[in-house]
């Protein structure tokens, strides 16, 4: 198996306070692996380093160079009064004109996200879990390989966190996608995720989740 | 009444200002900027009585003193906790100051009722020039920023995720939004800019689910709104500025109360 992304002796300092030391771990092509750690363990400023949204203090990390990676961050600002509908929402990062291409793209990840009867439906009226869907179905229309969600599923009924990770090992299984879920639910991760990354005290573990035992927050 | 040429000017020089202004208020909305719209109409007022203190056009000294205003007033909105207290704060201050110079500049009072409730029949052929070619420039710089701003101004975080240089498209906008109120002002006052500006794009929120959609109602309904008023205007020798501001508030509550019976159902 090929590497996706290498961090090495990654360190993250704000001000005074360090969040993380000297991490050091790899993720596999095509793995699914679950970031957990309790509050305020640097999930989210991970995350944001390895988007390019936060430069490290300390160390750098690598990503394969056929790696596209994909991105749903953890919150976003949609009130009960959004206009948008879930298909203008899923297509804003594309031109004002489309082309026949862009459109079958749309509608692809529509149908692959179990969206397509609902792309007419306002964003803001859509239930929590169409929601996330269509946060997701935005990150792919860029086609990455390799998806990172923040905390995915926090806000959802059992019945949305299942639809939702039975799309996500959808798309690892499928279309062989690299995930990187970031969560606070263990037995969740347990079901659907195989390897787990573990951040605390500043520091990392790496291994298979069925033998993950830590237990937080 | 097209027979008269102030009132083909009046229809040309609105007609652009509706387009523009319809256009502009989709992201104004989108972004929360209506308060701030208005603080900029009430810099720009004060740019105006400035202008006419030192024998300038008032479109030149409220173009000015809105685009420094947006530089200056945007950067506090996106930075300081307090935005509303200190947005407000400036407003006043600009009001008060656009109250000196019209005193000092002892010009007659109806110069503070054309800047501050428009004046837009009895604009002349070279404004109505000077006003097609600057919403033109604003319609070239929305086009120009289209794809980014959409993005930005719909889902901020996502745009952030992806990359984009938010910031840069912010202070775009503002220079944008700084020249769409002041020719906003030229028609139905600086008073009165946001029946332009927000009331058309606010409506269209609730009728249009696509950016197309939206974009397409705002202009209308300002259209609508502009074209009917000068023509109620001209046969009833009312204010046209009142014949917009009834016709944009009445659409959007028809439409709102439309909005929340059905969602209520």
């Amino acid at each position: 198996m090929s590497k996706a992304l290498q961090v090495v002796d990654l360190s993250m300092k704000f001000d005074d306070q360090e969040i993380f030391k000297k991490l050091n771990f790899s993720l596999e092509t095509g793995s699914m692996t679950a970031l957990l750690g309790p509050n305020g363990a640097g999930k989210t400023t991970l995350v944001r380093i390895l988007m390019g949204m936060l430069s490290p203090s300390h160390g750098y990390f690598e990503l394969a160079d056929d790696v596209k990676v994909g991105y749903v961050p953890q919150f976003r600002n949609i009130d009960p009064d959004y206009p948008l509908s879930i298909k203008s929402f899923i297509e804003l990062n594309t031109p004002f004109w489309k082309s026949q291409k862009v459109k079958d793209q749309v509608n692809h990840i529509l149908q692959e996200t179990h969206l397509k009867g609902l792309a007419d439906t306002r964003m803001g009226e859509a239930s929590g879990g169409q929601k996330q869907r269509a946060y997701l179905a935005q990150a792919l229309l860029d086609q990455p390989n390799f998806i990172i969600l923040d905390e995915a599923t926090a806000s959802l009924d059992p019945k949305a966190k299942e639809e939702l990770m039975s799309l996500i090992a959808h798309l690892n299984h499928e279309h062989k996608m690299t995930v990187l879920f970031v969560t606070h639910d263990i037995p969740l991760a347990k079901r659907y995720m195989k390897d787990y990354l573990y951040l605390s005290d500043g520091t990392v573990s790496q291994g298979k989740m069925e033998d993950f035992k830590e237990s937080f927050n | 009444m097209f027979a008269y040429e102030f009132m083909r000017n009046a229809f040309w020089a609105a007609t652009f200002i509706a387009i523009t202004c319809g256009v502009v208020g989709v992201y104004v909305v989108a972004r929360n900027f209506s308060f701030l719209a208005h603080t900029l109409s009430e810099i720009g007022f004060a740019g105006a009585a400035f202008a006419v203190l030192m024998g300038l056009k008032p479109l030149t000294g409220m173009l000015i003193f809105a685009l420094l205003g947006s530089i200056g007033v945007g950067e506090l909105s996106m930075r300081t906790e307090q935005k509303e207290s200190s947005i407000s704060a400036i407003s006043a201050f600009f009001v008060g100051l656009g109250i000196l110079f019209l005193s000092l500049s002892s010009s007659a009072s109806s110069y503070a009722t054309n800047i501050l409730f428009g004046s837009i029949i009895g604009v002349s052929r070279s404004s109505v020039y000077q006003l097609v070619g600057l919403s033109v420039v604003v319609l070239l710089i929305i086009f120009a920023i289209q794809r980014p701003l959409n993005y930005d101004s719909f889902d901020h975080i996502g745009a952030a995720a992806h990359h984009i240089n938010t910031g840069f498209v912010g202070v775009v906008f503002l220079v944008a939004l700084a020249m769409a109120v002041s020719i906003g002002s030229q028609v139905v006052g600086s008073m009165l800019v946001f029946v332009l500006l927000t009331m058309p794009s606010s409506t269209a929120r609730y009728l249009g689910k696509s950016i197309p959609s939206m974009l397409a109602w705002s202009v209308g309904l300002a259209l609508l709104g502009v074209w009917a008023g000068l023509c109620l205007g001209y046969i009833t020798n009312w204010p046209v500025t009142f014949f917009i501001s009834l016709i944009e508030v009445t659409a959007y509550l028809l439409v709102y109360f439309t909005h929340a019976r059905k969602k209520r159902a």
